[in-house]
């Protein structure tokens, strides 16, 4: 009854996968120093697509920081923003004008957790590449050589959720996952062709009940919450001596924990727990690295003021709850009570059909502070699932909000965003026009949906 | 609130069950929604007496002595319906030990009835009540057979009482999952079925003490409860996706005209719209679905339930299962409004899609005119909503099942009260309750 089970994302995260040899200490390992000059592998090709200059007149603009204008300007040309501002603002010659009257612009979505593409649609075992579930720490694996670029999920992300950059990270099955790649989320023949230029790598890690379930059950260490912290720290100390020493023989899991100690790689951390939160922070400092955020941190508002101290943001879901032990002390004011302690918040999805809505559980729980009296004003709420995100990604300083010189990256939607009634009308990407529901044909369809029932369908 | 408060209102949760009674009560200046497809109404007023629904709409009149409530600003419809969903049977899902869904080494399958695993303590039920659902079909998943057992239809109130009708369907899967559950195919899926409902009615011929033939190889208990499927006297729940599979399904109507199908997923319904609406076979769908997650769900678009709307089949919105709460059920429905307003797209008006959520998977149920609507004589199942209660940020205020008002506190709201603020500067937090 897989159907009637599609919300269960955890089990599909600890699926295992197939064992790779990837023999990283052999023969023909190449010294550490030598490969810190040669040229970033597997490099981003994309290239923005063309777009034309193009003025949104009249609509109400969310700047992804906090900012709202009332029949504003949002100005792009040649893939960048170039200005927002009032209903004064002067359109230049050559613009195309588009009338935003009732409706609303905001940066494109961010999902700073997603596993399109590496656990893609259909979800049949040949595709399911998340996890590479044989060793509790594999920083060796990244996460662009399982993703596939023909999941259809990432069509339905831009059509209905509006996204325009997002996060493929790894599984949570090991305590060290693996590489995450951040990617746009423009259609490709290669995972190249998607990757966001410019991008750091993010190292997920994983806390809690997965990896000591998954190593657990085959009689091996972790199985409990003591090994998982034993078998992090022997890890990181193997991997300080390693980056430490010039000559040592290259690793590929070191290269990803060197460039971690190095503040070159973020930390994406899930974990559920309030404590085990806390735990991580201090093993961190420990070691000397940073936690960039907390993924489905449901219990963050045990500890908000913790988080906000140590400037971790907190990756969550609107209101998820009691799927696993660990989600047992969710609530739906995780995010208003963050909120109102000043942390970082970000909804994030970890499901190929959550990405597709970020903008109404964020409105959820928006609502669920409002009610216990936290009002949190529209455009703040939009920075959950905009510039947060981005921020959390690495990339805040290219997108995640509407600002001069910042890609290009816009959604106008035909409604309030934070509305259930709303929908992405237009969708941008450097500038250039990737959907349009007005216009059939301006809409992806995958190589794997031609021919096949329902191509090109509004889905 | 006040400690004093919070112990006052922790006692009344547990006390009530004994103490509550129905109290006749009209809510009044209301925007209210019958639930049974029409638009809503504002301005309205609905009288609830004994326990049931006497009177909803516009320009009626609140009898005497009956108490009012100001509805101004606020909505008021009947209590959600969800259909075909898990709630009650696990505390926690991924813990095996609280969870009741599955029966993998049982040797029972079709016998199997979700009743004795029901719990109405259950965190799931106070928080889905809290969200505005009163009443529920509750079915099991399958273990290693194609039949999962028999579910139940239940109300969601704060009392031990919570089945209304016990058996009330059984359920089988067929298409994909159905396939592996029967030992590799959908071919062997279609004997299974058949060889079962053959069995069911030697099974129910025999007199008593008598031998069944040797080649039985259902139990006596799963072969007995399968006749009530075949005498009709049981719904049977399909779980089936693609459309080929649909016309399968349809096709056994013409094999055993008693079955009363239902159709549970029915992701490419809208390609076979006509014919599911021909054979009069209602339909209990996750409306949002629209990625080819499985090969049966190639076609899966979110307009599917718009789509077999216009075309005449009965579609109820449901399957809310493990972290896909039946709470949600508003948003789903919220989404069908939204689709309508999109070139190419097929959705629902709000009264239809409202009824999604309501009326018609109490139709579904056999609770039809009874439950999911404010109709006079219907379970005075009552919610009022601090908005809209398709939007967003809409959530219910009061909720009323049988006329009684229901505690809305749950574990979660008081892990909200305890942890409002931060403050352990005198105590640890665990003394804050």
């Amino acid at each position: 009854m897989k159907l009637r089970r599609e919300m269960r994302r955890w089990p599909v995260c600890i699926a295992l996968g197939f064992a790779l040899s990837l023999g990283a200490t052999g023969a023909g390992a190449k010294k550490k120093d030598k490969d810190e000059a040669a040229a970033v592998p597997y490099a981003s090709t994309y290239k923005p697509y063309p777009g034309r200059p193009t003025a949104l007149v009249g609509a109400t603009v969310f700047d992804g920081r906090g900012g709202r204008i009332d029949n504003g300007t949002v100005l792009f040309a040649g893939g960048k923003v170039e200005a927002i501002g009032g209903p004064d603002m002067a359109i230049p010659d050559g613009y195309d004008r588009i009338d935003g009257a009732g409706k609303f612009v905001t940066p494109g979505v961010i999902d700073a957790h997603s596993h399109l593409g590496d656990y893609p649609s259909p979800g049949v075992d040949a595709s399911s590449d998340g996890n590479e579930a044989t060793s509790p720490t594999t920083p060796d694996v990244w996460a662009e050589h399982s993703v596939w670029p023909q999941d259809p999920g990432f069509t339905r992300a831009l059509a209905n959720g509006g996204v325009t950059s997002l996060l493929i990270l790894p599984g949570s099955a090991n305590l060290m996952g693996g590489r995450a790649v951040a990617l746009k989320n423009v259609p490709s023949i290669t995972v190249q062709g998607m990757k966001f230029p410019g991008a750091p790598y993010s190292l997920k890690m994983a806390c809690g009940e997965n990896p000591k379930r998954v190593y657990g059950s085959k009689g091996q260490k972790p199985s409990t919450r003591m090994g998982n912290f034993a078998v992090n720290r022997q890890t990181w100390l193997d991997a300080k001596a390693y980056a430490d020493k010039a000559d040592a023989d290259r690793d590929l899991g070191k290269d990803t924990l060197a460039g971690v100690l190095k503040g070159e790689i973020l930390v994406q951390n899930h974990c559920y727990r309030a404590d085990e939160m806390a735990l991580v922070i201090d093993m961190a400092k420990e070691m000397g690295y940073k936690v960039t955020a907390f993924h489905h941190a449901v219990e963050s508002y045990k500890i908000a003021d913790l988080l906000r101290d140590n400037d971790i943001c907190s990756a969550v879901w609107a209101d998820w709850y009691g799927f696993k032990m660990e989600a047992y002390d969710a609530i739906p004011e995780n995010a208003a009570l963050l909120a109102k302690s000043g942390a970082c918040i970000i909804i994030h999805s970890d499901d190929e059909n959550g990405i597709q809505r970020l903008n109404q559980e964020a409105a959820k729980a928006q609502a669920d502070g409002r009610r216990i009296g936290i009002d949190i004003p529209d455009a703040q709420v939009v920075s959950w699932f905009t510039f947060n995100a981005a921020k959390a990604v690495g990339v805040a300083d290219q997108t995640g909000s509407l600002e001069q010189g910042k890609m290009a990256d816009v959604v106008l939607w035909n409604g309030n965003p934070l509305s259930v009634y709303s929908r992405p009308e237009k969708v941008w990407i450097d500038g250039a026009l990737m959907f349009d529901a007005l216009d059939p044909k301006r809409r992806p369809v995958s190589d794997f949906e031609l021919g096949q029932p329902g191509e090109g369908d509004v889905k | 609130m006040s400690r004093c408060a919070i112990i006052a209102t922790a006692l009344a949760a547990v006390v009530l069950p004994f103490a509550a009674q129905a109290q006749d009560m009209a809510i009044i200046n209301a925007t209210v929604a019958i639930g049974d497809g029409s638009a809503p109404v504002e301005g309205a007023t609905v009288v609830v007496r004994a326990g049931k629904v006497v009177a909803a709409g516009a320009g009626i009149a609140v009898p005497a002595g009956v108490q009012t409530i100001d509805g101004t600003g606020k909505w008021v419809t009947p209590g959600l319906f969800s259909a075909a969903t898990d709630l009650g049977l696990w505390d926690v899902e991924a813990v095996d030990d609280s969870n009741d869904l599955e029966a993998e080494d049982s040797p029972f399958n079709a016998a199997l009835d979700v009743v004795p695993a029901l719990n109405p303590s259950s965190q799931h039920i106070a928080i889905s009540r809290a969200g505005g659902v009163t009443r529920a079909s509750v079915a099991p998943f399958n273990g290693k057979s194609i039949f999962a057992g028999q579910g139940a239809v239940i109300d969601l109130a704060n009392d031990a009482a919570m089945v209304m009708k016990p058996r009330a369907f059984q359920f089988v899967e067929l298409g994909e999952a159905g396939a592996k559950l029967a030992g590799g195919s959908r071919v062997a899926a279609h004997v299974a079925l058949r060889n079962a409902l053959r069995e069911a009615k030697e099974a129910s011929a025999l007199p008593a003490g008598a031998q069944r033939q040797s080649d039985a190889m259902l139990t006596r208990a799963d072969a007995l409860a399968l006749a009530k499927v075949l005498d009709g006297s049981e719904a049977l729940y399909v779980g089936v996706e693609r459309a080929a599979d649909i016309r399968a399904v349809l096709a056994l109507k013409s094999e055993f005209p008693a079955l009363r199908l239902v159709l549970i997923g029915a992701a490419e319904g809208w390609l076979v719209a006509s014919d599911i609406a021909a054979a009069g076979v209602p339909v209990i769908t996750m409306p949002l679905r629209d990625l080819p997650a499985q090969f049966e769900m190639l076609a899966a678009t979110q307009s599917n339930v718009g789509r077999m709307k216009q075309a005449g089949v009965k579609v109820a919105i449901g399957m809310f299962t493990g972290g896909n709460q039946p709470r949600y059920a508003p948003q789903q429905a919220g989404n069908l409004v939204a689709l309508s307003k999109l070139p190419g797209a097929a959705g629902l008006t709000w009264g239809e899609a409202f009824a999604a959520i309501s009326s018609v998977p109490a139709e579904i149920s056999g609770f039809g005119g009874k439950a999911g609507v404010l109709a006079p004589g219907a379970v005075g199942d009552v919610v009022l909503w601090d908005g809209d209660p398709l939007e967003l940020s809409s959530a219910p205020v009061d909720v009323w099942i049988d006329g009684v008002k229901q505690p809305l506190e749950n574990h979660q709201t008081r892990l909200r009260d305890r942890y409002k603020d931060l403050d352990r500067e005198y105590l640890p937090k665990a003394y804050d309750w």
